[in-house]
């Protein structure tokens, strides 16, 4: 019972960092229908920020909330103006194609930042410092929780909420939820859809880096690739909650993070080696399309002809 | 007289190939040699064209917009790998009355056949669930399914596992070109035929092809089977010339390097797949050749930026030409002809004389948007 709890805690950790960035490609599919391949690389992005910020600021030398708070926000804004740029000179120019040439756009963009990164930064991994002092606190008798694990419910939660009250509650959200229903209708209303769009790019890509800066708090090694596998989790989590939908993101990062981790635990009692945890995600992606295509909380939308 | 036509290509073709592979070889031919070097990027230039047509029949002509066509690779190569290193020996030795030579071709046209067969299995697994998705959920289910098959095989120790597979090399240029050139005439067979136009016709309009009567899900498998079972090909020669495996080769990134072989080529053209597949293998050598940059303390060298350069121009080439650079027309040397003079009045200024009318409308159907 305890492992199970302590498995459930990490599954919940590495599952909520899934969310936040799910946030990101559900937001801009639900107003571009555009899979953004690049957004895991964002994640990526804003990982090397914080590192950059967090090295040459000095804040790796002496751990305090406030470093980590500089870093967290710093790399959140440098992620959201390189989403805008990638917006601005990638997307925009070819929205007005069909959407395997915005697609197709978007793979181009993930390799061009990856590889970007690795002729700057050499593939080599580098480690991330620790911001904030890492303390254990047992709860439920044996299961172990750290402050880094703390942090990052508490931060995501933060964010989270934020992103809800940005979108039902001020009028650029109105907006944004506008535009996802109908672009051009939205226009027509005298919105200023570039704008909406470029602001869901930043919005997106923020939550990404906030990721990618907690992720690296719980598991330091940061290299030019990580934001792959996980960018192409974080999409599975968007489709298995119903892309389009946040809170759908949000549960479905969980869903997936706990699912992963608990493979891993328990998945040799029915034959599944713990090396199989990369192709969880996946497996799970291609049940949900096959069986509910809309997602958990998407609601099935007719074709019209 | 058709076939005397045919059968003089096919005799040529092999003589070429022939005397390609033979200035390969050690000795060369009549002193002619290609070294080693040279050799091995026309081997992969061919495996790459085996790669990048097939897989424009599904995503090119047909349409449907898959991105797992390494995971097909794999399975060829690794299924036919296994059949070599346990049973290649002794096929061989039970065919050694036949030469050496021929002893070897029949074990890897046996291992050809075995990868064949198990990709489209493969693919039949893969496409019958899958391709009743359209779009971007197509292309991630497929990117998904090529995943979960290489971390399978990964996790099987019979062949290598992680620390690789040692695969005896049968194949050789002659092989991979031969079918090289049967990849491209089978698939423009199919696209000439009947199933082409059904294909073609689910591409245009899948409803509209719907209700004319194509049975859309039976022609999107059959494409997707016989584009899986070349992928399995060329992963047959690829392993059996490359002599190792490694899961690391069928990545993600690999079926990105075919899909972005025909998106410069055009998406729906032989030729844009054949001329994609040969830019996207010699790119990085030329960029090899180029003088390192110094910037400050630091020698960039152009061979480390190959993956940036390519992103950079797949990029440009949605922006700039989002049809690639044949779009779905084919290079043919009627283009060098010139047009017949036409009455006066009958054309437009610059309209696309020689270019047949179907083919016109192409531009069009590009930029046409599908949002709402």
């Amino acid at each position: 019972m305890d492992t199970f709890v302590q498995q459930l805690i990490n599954g919940l950790t590495i599952g909520s960092i899934y969310a936040l960035i799910a946030l990101g490609y559900t937001m801009v599919y639900g107003i571009l229908r555009l899979i953004n391949f690049a957004h895991g690389d964002i994640y990526m992005v804003g990982a090397y920020a914080g590192f950059i910020l967090a090295t040459s600021l000095g804040f790796a030398a002496n751990p305090s909330a406030l470093g980590f708070g500089i870093t967290l926000i710093g790399s959140m804004a440098i992620a959201a103006a390189i989403g805008m740029a990638i917006e601005r000179f990638a997307y925009r120019p070819v929205r007005k194609f069909s959407r395997m040439t915005t697609l197709i756009t978007a793979i181009g963009m993930s390799l061009f930042i990856e590889y970007l990164f690795v002729f700057i930064f050499s593939g080599t991994p580098r480690s991330f410092p620790q911001l904030i002092q890492n303390e254990n606190y047992t709860i439920f008798g044996n299961a172990t929780v750290s402050t880094t694990q703390l942090l990052i419910f508490v931060v995501s939660i933060l964010l989270m909420i934020a992103l809800q009250y940005t979108i039902f509650y001020t009028k650029i959200g109105k907006a944004m939820r506008a535009v996802s229903f109908n672009i051009n209708s939205a226009k027509l209303m005298g919105i200023n859809t570039d704008f909406v769009i470029a602001f869901t790019f930043a919005i997106g890509s923020a939550l990404a880096a906030a990721g990618g800066v907690l992720t690296a708090q719980y598991n330091p090694k940061i290299e030019p690739l990580m934001g792959i596998l996980i960018g192409l989790k974080a999409f599975v989590a968007a489709v298995l909650g119903g892309i389009g939908n946040i809170p759908g993101a949000v549960l479905g990062g969980l869903l997936i993070g706990a699912a992963e981790t608990l493979v891993v635990g328990y998945g040799s009692y029915i034959g599944i080696p713990s090396t199989y945890r990369d192709a969880v995600a996946f497996a799970i992606l291609i049940l949900v399309l096959l069986v509910r295509p809309a997602g958990l909380l998407g609601s099935n939308v007719q074709e019209k002809v | 007289m058709n076939w005397v036509k045919t059968l003089i290509s096919v005799v040529v073709v092999i003589a070429l190939l022939y005397v390609l592979n033979a200035m390969m070889s050690k000795g060369g031919f009549f002193g002619a040699g290609i070294d080693d070097y040279t050799a091995r990027l026309l081997v992969f230039i061919a495996i790459n064209v085996i790669l990048a047509t097939s897989l424009n029949l599904i995503n090119g002509f047909t349409g449907q917009f898959s991105i797992g066509h390494a995971g097909f690779m794999a399975v060829g190569a690794y299924s036919s790998a296994y059949f070599t290193v346990t049973y290649g020996k002794a096929v061989e030795s039970s065919f050694g009355f036949l030469g050496e030579t021929v002893a070897s071709s029949v074990v890897l046209l046996i291992a050809i056949l075995i990868g064949a067969i198990v990709a489209a299995i493969a693919g039949a697994i893969v496409g019958i669930p899958s391709l009743r998705l359209k779009g971007d959920y197509l292309a991630i289910v497929t990117l998904g399914f090529a995943e979960i098959i290489r971390i399978v095989i990964l996790n099987i120790d019979a062949v290598g596992g992680a620390t690789g597979y040692q695969v005896p090399g049968y194949a050789n240029f002659l092989w991979v070109g031969i079918f090289a050139v049967l990849t491209v005439v089978v698939v423009r067979n199919i696209v000439k035929s009947d199933t082409g136009r059904a294909l073609i016709s689910i591409r245009e309009d899948e409803l509209a092809a719907e209700a004319m009567g194509v049975n859309t899900t039976r022609y999107k498998v059959t494409s997707f089977v016989i584009s899986s079972a070349f992928a399995g090909i060329a992963g047959v020669l690829f392993a059996h010339y490359n002599k190792f495996l490694s899961t690391n080769d069928f990545q993600f990134i690999k079926s990105f390097e075919i899909i972005i072989m025909i998106v410069i080529g055009g998406m729906g053209s032989m030729t844009g797949a054949i001329v994609g597949a040969i830019v996207v293998t010699l790119l990085p050598e030329l960029l090899r050749n180029l003088p390192p940059i110094q910037v400050g303390a630091t020698v960039f060298q152009f061979s480390d930026l190959r993956l940036v350069i390519f992103a950079l121009i797949l990029i440009l080439t949605m922006i700039l030409r989002p049809q690639g650079i044949f779009g779905t027309r084919e290079f043919s040397l009627n283009w060098l002809r010139r047009p017949r003079k036409q009455n006066e009045g009958t054309s437009a200024v610059g309209a696309d004389v020689g270019v047949p009318e179907a083919q016109q409308d192409e531009a069009k159907r590009i930029t046409h948007d599908e949002e709402q």
